[in-house]
């Protein structure tokens, strides 16, 4: 006898007969009627022709009977609504009926029919089931108010429904708290702003209670609450903790790492020099590494939250590498998040068995993961130092193989480990050189063609490989095409008797017969700079590099942090911010780790995320030369520190007087270029093709492309306030003075405007100023020499220092001044905006940089919204560069740039800024840190007025 | 919450769905269905995917996946966890996870998860509650439902599950008063070529069947608890007790549970019960390889290995396997190139050896990749105290005379010392079995 039966009638009006047995006198003929219809209904087959027979049988005394039918009704009631009445009369008795297992069944039914008419009969039973004197009754309704919600909110609020949930956080009994503290979280989730779920030391305490006693489910809704409460100081901090510990060694892998969510966060507000948190830190390993070995699913889960443990606190598992080695049998999703936490824990101390585990790996079947594999070793490589010379021994062992995808990823981290360590294994390049033609993808190609571009002296048949590769170019990938087009000029620089004619094969490859703009742009730039100013083409080309780093694949810290708060959720699993999933968030707040000074203020404006705003179009193609240039300029070149002033357009292409490569290749071309106006000879081929593709482009986009280029490093588009009036005439007797500050060259200047509007004669103008933040002085007296008459202005530029006395000010940027002339002494107090006192070296080292973000307590971070600001992140970028505030890095993210960037005051303290930018997006976001945060609102309005300038 | 529950079999049928808020239409299964088509084996599907308006979470238990849908940010763990212990009910229900056993039960199967979750909020997840509420399918109780027409529905309120030991229900009465306790530890290890060990550690477990009459209180003391650093109880451990004084002392569940998990890490050394000297190589020129295998006792505390077995994952190319075994047989799985070689009970005088050729599909290249060992073996022995009379219930293959002088088989050595029990009266038959295992263990060629 089992269920299977119910699925057997497959005749003819199978509908029919069960309606004639629903019907049927007999109890047991009902019974297993209904079982019938639900046995068809959990295929999906539609059974709902049946509602009227299947709740004529609910008025019956038979729980199970009863269950059956109620399972019907939740189904089928939305499609019944006007049937679905009629079942509410049983309800509502039987929410008055004397077994609280039947109340509490009811009320959980009726909150399951999701029909309107239905609500509003639902009302008064779930009042009285909330303060039922059974327990199971008032679990059982908390849970319903969060279904009421879902179906109709506004009822809820109206009722006062979510005030009675609010009590019974401090219910008796410990499942009645959890359950309402689920349903209260589930509402908020739609409320993002409202203050459902008010913690406060009490209510702390009531939850902490609970959590001890009550089922293991109910243990994560209130651990993952906790996580969302602000601890006032340490010691409360510590006592959370102390008592959410015990609940690391349970067996429900969920509570596990709930609870290392609530540890992991409040953590942050301990000490680091107290004991316990010494304690603390060891109690979180074994857990975590007991996660591994449970269920595969299981484990992906823990892995990708162990990714973030161990970016945040690597020492937690600093000892555990060992737990990460890859199984034979793990899932392939299992596998690969394994080798990605061994890379990140690889250290001096276990490089070498981490070496060998990837090695092991290296010959697996598993494609993918051996590619990963082989990554890894390049990426240990480049992390630690040490193990640099065996992590290329390894890859060139692998590269012996001539497994042909083994190959060219060993290729491509090879290049990596060329820019982390110049001049240290180019012995390897041979090797390289012999397994050309068995790289067939794209990103191998492009390696190559950079490596043999980089080491071009070194390779004598260089020019051969690369020719071997131009002979495709048009069939090529852009990323191929562009490496080439570079490590051929790059070769030209280097050799450059032997390789003219590939340069200008390339040159008009990537000018005229592309239609990429990426790789004409490139290739304009390139051959403008060669025929302008072979020097500086080799200064830009040939510079030397910045050497990369293993930072690279971090996620970048405000987002980590967000993340560690998000511990356990989906949003730790895709390690993206919450904000960023499109359903389902309703409008999730972002969470800061604690002791963050504005954490108050990082909740993202709402229309942040869903605002589909339109994008502003990019004004002008000088816009996106500046992308391109500046694009360019990260991948391999150094900003150019000069740039000449941009050539007039009609003498575009005025090379004659050029000493092109210095004298080295005055004999090779010749000498005689400066013969021909439009072209060196030797170097410009046929000259009827050269100008006349050149000129047509350069005349536009080119100039402006150089004319924004000169814009780059300099300081002349740097943003000066307008003047201000700052001492009306009113107020010192006819002596009018506007003025502002400016920064030229590193040299801080008050411009000032003096207007005479009294009757009389001003002499003997002189200034002083009061002590102020940054010690601000004036370098030098008043310097006006002559008299000021009646209605003459005079303009005044006084040099400052900042060396004079100090005073801290309010606001911090405040300039309070005396000026004195032959009539009286008058006051006034003026703002200087901050970048003023940024100074031109204020460019962090990048490692520098991450060291210093992260040694930088969180209680200095504040964050701001720029609002309305319509550049893209270069422009930004430029535009800040001219404030003398340097991008550092920049990285993207979900479409969001993040740029990173420092700048430092004229008294040596520095100030790191992270700006996020969203594609569409006009509104800003930007942290500050500094070891001085109260500089960071002067330096966020600085931003502000840069940028929207 | 969790929104819905799909159950799909390996061909790729939904052969039931569950809702606990609005229907979700099984259509949101294709973006499962072609995660499925992608990946080589079924158990490689991700477990969590993203859709446009739903996230897929997905256990693969048994041949089945449970694939559950939801809407809002909830802890992937907790859904994970979930989905297993649904999985764990059925086999505790029906004896088996399948989908005949499902389809046979499926409004028994349709009234759990109704009682299990409640608005996507688990409800009753204890065995103990929900067999008080849905009693499970007997083939005694079916025929007596049939002719007295009573239901196989609990019309009480399931005493469990508002008190503070919810794990067990009240007024239990046997006449024979059992407790046993298998102390199973799984050796986990990778060991190279050589031999060596690259990592190995131990993933112990302790599993309960206490069948006691009353409200028993236990206390269960070990002779070496320093060991267990790493440990996750079943809730009804109380842990202050075990901070303080390292036993565990808890209530127990009525009938079967997991009392404990513990982990000894790879930091402490592992006694690894066998050694394997292995040689598989191909040939450069002709189409096959050569093979030889013999396994020995190594670090066995003087028990016997038993239930040894060796499975290797051939490359592609192998083609088919002609050896000879001096115990045990051996057999080759063409389709999925796994070499099985079932040995038994392991006799040190006499090691057991496998050894011949092997063929590739004729053009085969060398192949590429290495082969795999993965060792399964069992070492086991018994302790008892109390009166015997009931042993054969438990079904054990050896009774050893006592546990006080029977030293651990496990290769951590971990041992029980004592077992006390307060709160009742009658004296209860109680006994100990310490089983070693291979887990995940592997040998690399």
């Amino acid at each position: 006898m089992t269920d299977s039966k119910y699925f057997t009638t497959t005749k003819k009006g199978e509908i029919f007969e069960l309606k004639a047995e629903l019907n049927s006198d007999k109890k047991e003929k009902k019974k297993e009627a209904v079982k019938k219809v639900i046995a068809s209904m959990t295929v999906g087959k539609d059974v709902s022709a049946l509602f009227p027979d299947v709740v004529n049988c609910m008025q019956t005394d038979n729980l199970e009977l009863k269950k059956l039918v109620y399972l019907y009704l939740m189904n089928y009631a939305k499609s019944q609504p006007d049937m679905a009445i009629m079942a509410v009369n049983t309800f509502v008795k039987d929410c008055e009926d004397a077994n609280p297992l039947i109340r509490a069944l009811a009320v959980r039914t009726m909150g399951c029919i999701r029909v309107d008419k239905i609500t509003e009969y639902l009302c008064e039973p779930l009042r009285k089931c909330l303060k039922d004197e059974d327990p199971y009754v008032r679990k059982t309704a908390a849970v319903c108010v969060a279904k009421l919600h879902d179906i109709n909110a506004q009822l809820v609020e109206d009722q006062g429904f979510l005030d009675t949930l609010k009590d019974l956080i401090s219910d008796s009994n410990p499942m009645v708290v959890a359950n309402a503290v689920a349903a209260l979280s589930e509402i908020a989730e739609s409320h993002p702003n409202s203050n459902l779920l008010d913690l406060n030391p009490q209510t702390i305490n009531k939850l902490l209670t609970a959590l001890n006693e009550c089922t293991e489910w109910g243990q994560i809704f209130i651990l993952d609450c906790l996580a969302n409460y602000t601890p006032r100081d340490d010691r409360e901090s510590q006592s959370i903790c102390e008592r959410v510990t015990p609940r690391l060694s349970h067996a429900n892998s969920a509570v596990v790492l709930s609870a290392v969510k609530v540890l992991m966060k409040f953590m942050e507000m301990l000490p680091k020099d107290l004991d316990y948190y010494g304690t603390l830190l060891k109690k979180l390993a074994p857990p975590l590494v007991t996660l591994l070995s449970a269920e595969p699913e299981l484990q992906y889960v823990a892995l990708r939250n162990i990714n973030l443990i161990v970016q945040r606190r690597p020492e937690i598992l600093k000892h555990e590498m060992k737990v990460f080695f890859v199984k034979y049998n793990d899932p392939i999703y299992v596998k690969l998040e394994k080798l990605d936490i061994m890379i990140r824990l690889a250290s001096q101390a276990n490089i070498a068995q981490v070496l060998a585990e990837l090695k092991e790996y290296s010959t697996e079947v598993d494609v993918d993961f051996v590619r990963k594999a082989v990554r890894a070793i390049g990426r240990c490589a480049i992390k630690v130092e040490q193990s640099a010379e065996r992590c290329v021994s390894t890859l060139l062992d692998l590269i012996q193989t001539k497994v042909n995808y083994v190959v060219q990823e060993a290729i491509v981290v090879i290049k990596d480990i060329f820019r982390k360590y110049p001049n240290k294994y180019e012995s390897v390049i041979a090797t390289l050189c012999e397994n050309l033609d068995s790289l067939d993808e794209p990103e191998a190609r492009a390696a190559m063609i950079w490596i043999v571009g980089e080491y071009a002296e070194r390779i004598d048949n260089a020019d051969e490989l690369l020719e071997s590769f131009l002979e495709g170019f048009h069939d090529e990938s852009t990323q191929v095409q562009l490496q080439l087009l570079t490590a051929i000029v790059k070769l030209f620089l280097k050799k450059p008797t032997e390789t003219q004619e590939l340069v200008q094969q390339v040159l008009s490859l990537a000018t005229q017969d592309s239609d990429n703009p990426d790789l004409r742009d490139r290739g304009y730039i390139y051959w403008r700079l060669l025929s302008t100013d072979p020097v500086a083409a080799k200064e830009v080309v040939l510079a030397e590099k910045p050497l990369i780093s293993e930072e690279t694949d971090l996620i970048e810290p405000t987002l980590l942090e967000e993340l560690i708060c998000h511990i356990g959720t989906l949003a730790s699993v895709y390690h993206k911010p919450p904000s960023a999933f499109v359903e389902g968030s309703r409008g999730v707040q972002h969470k800061r780790i604690s002791g963050n000074a504005v954490s108050g203020e990082s909740v993202e404006s709402p229309d942040n995320g869903s605002a589909a705003g339109v994008t502003e179009a990019p004004p002008a193609v000088i816009q996106s030369h500046g992308d391109l240039l500046g694009d360019l300029l990260n991948l391999d070149l150094t900003p150019p520190t000069t740039t000449g002033p941009p050539p007039p357009s009609s003498s575009g292409m005025q090379m004659g007087a050029m000493d092109l490569l210095g004298g080295g290749l005055d004999s090779l071309l010749g000498g005689d270029l400066g013969g021909n106006p439009a072209m060196g000879a030797g170097f410009g081929g046929p000259p009827a093709v050269m100008p006349a593709s050149f000129n047509a482009p350069v005349g536009g986009g080119l100039d402006d492309l150089f004319d924004l280029g000169s814009g780059v490093g300099m300081p002349m588009g740097a943003f000066n306030p307008p003047k201000t009036v700052w001492l009306p005439a009113m107020k010192a007797k006819g002596l009018e003075i506007s003025g502002t500050f400016v920064r030229r060259a590193g040299v801080i200047q008050m411009e000032m405007n003096l207007t005479n509007k009294a009757m009389s004669v001003m002499t003997d103008f002189a200034i002083q100023f009061n002590r102020n933040s940054f010690g601000l002085a004036s370098a030098g007296p008043l310097q006006i020499l002559t008299p000021l008459s009646p209605n003459q202005s005079i303009e005044a530029a006084l040099p400052l220092s900042t060396v004079g006395p100090i005073m801290k000010m309010e606001p911090l940027n405040n300039l309070q001044v005396a000026v004195k002339n032959n009539i009286d002494v008058f006051y006034f107090s003026c703002q200087y905006p901050i970048s003023m006192l940024f100074v031109e070296d204020g460019k962090m080292e990048r490692q520098v940089f991450l060291a210093t973000w992260k040694d930088i307590p969180n209680e200095n971070e504040s964050q701001f919204q720029i609002k309305d600001c319509h550049l893209n992140s270069d422009a930004a970028s430029n535009k800040l560069q001219s404030s003398n505030i340097f991008t550092i890095a920049k990285r993207t993210v979900e479409g969001q740039d993040m740029l990173y960037q420092s700048m430092k005051l004229t008294n040596g303290i520095w100030v790191l800024a992270e700006l996020r930018v969203q594609a569409g997006n006009p509104n800003y976001t930007i942290s500050l840190k500094c070891r001085a945060p109260e500089v960071n609102q002067c330096v966020f309005q600085n931003y502000e007025s840069v940028l929207k300038n | 919450m969790i929104h819905s529950l799909f159950l799909i079999n390996h061909s790729g049928d939904i052969f039931l769905e569950k809702h606990w808020k609005s229907v979700v239409s099984h259509s949101v299964c294709d973006y499962f269905f072609e995660a499925k088509e992608k990946a080589v084996d079924p158990e490689d599907v991700p477990p969590v995917l993203q859709t446009p308006h739903h996230y897929l979470i997905t256990v693969h238990r048994d041949q089945l996946f449970f694939l559950s849908v939801v809407q809002t940010e909830v802890p992937p763990l907790f859904v994970i966890e979930f989905l297993h212990r649904v999985a764990d009910t059925f086999q505790d229900y029906f004896g088996e996870c399948s989908e005949s056993v499902i389809k046979d039960n499926v409004v028994t199967v349709y009234e759990l998860l109704e009682e299990m979750l409640d608005n996507g909020f688990p409800l009753a997840t204890e065995s103990n509650i929900l067999k008080e509420l849905i009693r499970p399918p007997t083939i005694l109780r079916s025929v007596v439902n049939t002719l007295t027409g009573s239901s196989n529905v609990g019309d009480t309120l399931p005493t469990g599950q508002l008190s503070t030991v919810p794990w067990r229900r009240a007024d239990v009465k046997y006449t024979n008063n059992e407790a046993y306790f298998d102390v199973i530890e799984e050796i986990d290890a990778i060991l190279d070529k050589s031999g060596t060990t690259v990592f190995a550690e131990i993933q112990g477990v302790i599993e309960a069947c206490v069948r006691l009459t009353g409200m028993p209180d236990l206390t269960m003391s070990f002779m070496n608890p320093r060991l267990l650093d790493d440990v996750s109880f079943h809730p009804c451990v109380r842990f202050k007790r075990w901070e303080s004084e390292r036993t565990l002392s808890f209530i127990p569940p009525d009938g079967h549970f997991t009392l404990m998990n513990y982990h000894v890490s790879s930091q402490n050394p592992v006694a690894i019960p066998v050694y394997v000297k292995q040689n598989i190589s191909f040939f450069e020129s002709g189409p096959c390889g050569r093979l030889d295998i013999t396994i020995g006792p190594k670090q066995t505390m003087g028990k016997t290995v038993e239930a040894l077995m060796v499975k290797i994952h051939m490359p592609k190319a192998v083609l088919s396997a002609n050896l000879t075994a001096t115990q045990g047989n051996y057999t080759y799985d063409l389709p999925n190139k796994l070499l099985i070689w079932d040995i038994g009970k392991l006799n040190p005088q006499k090691l057991p050896n496998l050894k011949g050729i092997l063929s590739l599909q004729a053009g085969a290249a060398k192949p590429e990749d290495n082969p795999s060992l993965n060792i399964d073996l069992r070492i086991q022995q018994v302790a008892i105290s109390g009166s015997p009379r009931f042993v054969s219930t438990y079904n054990w293959a050896t009774v050893f005379s006592h546990c006080s002088i029977c030293f651990s088989p496990l290769c951590t050595g971990l041992k029980v010392s004592r077992l006390e029990m307060f709160g009742e009266k009658y004296k209860p038959f109680k006994g100990v079995k310490y089983v070693t295992k291979a887990g995940k263990f592997q040998v690399r060629t």
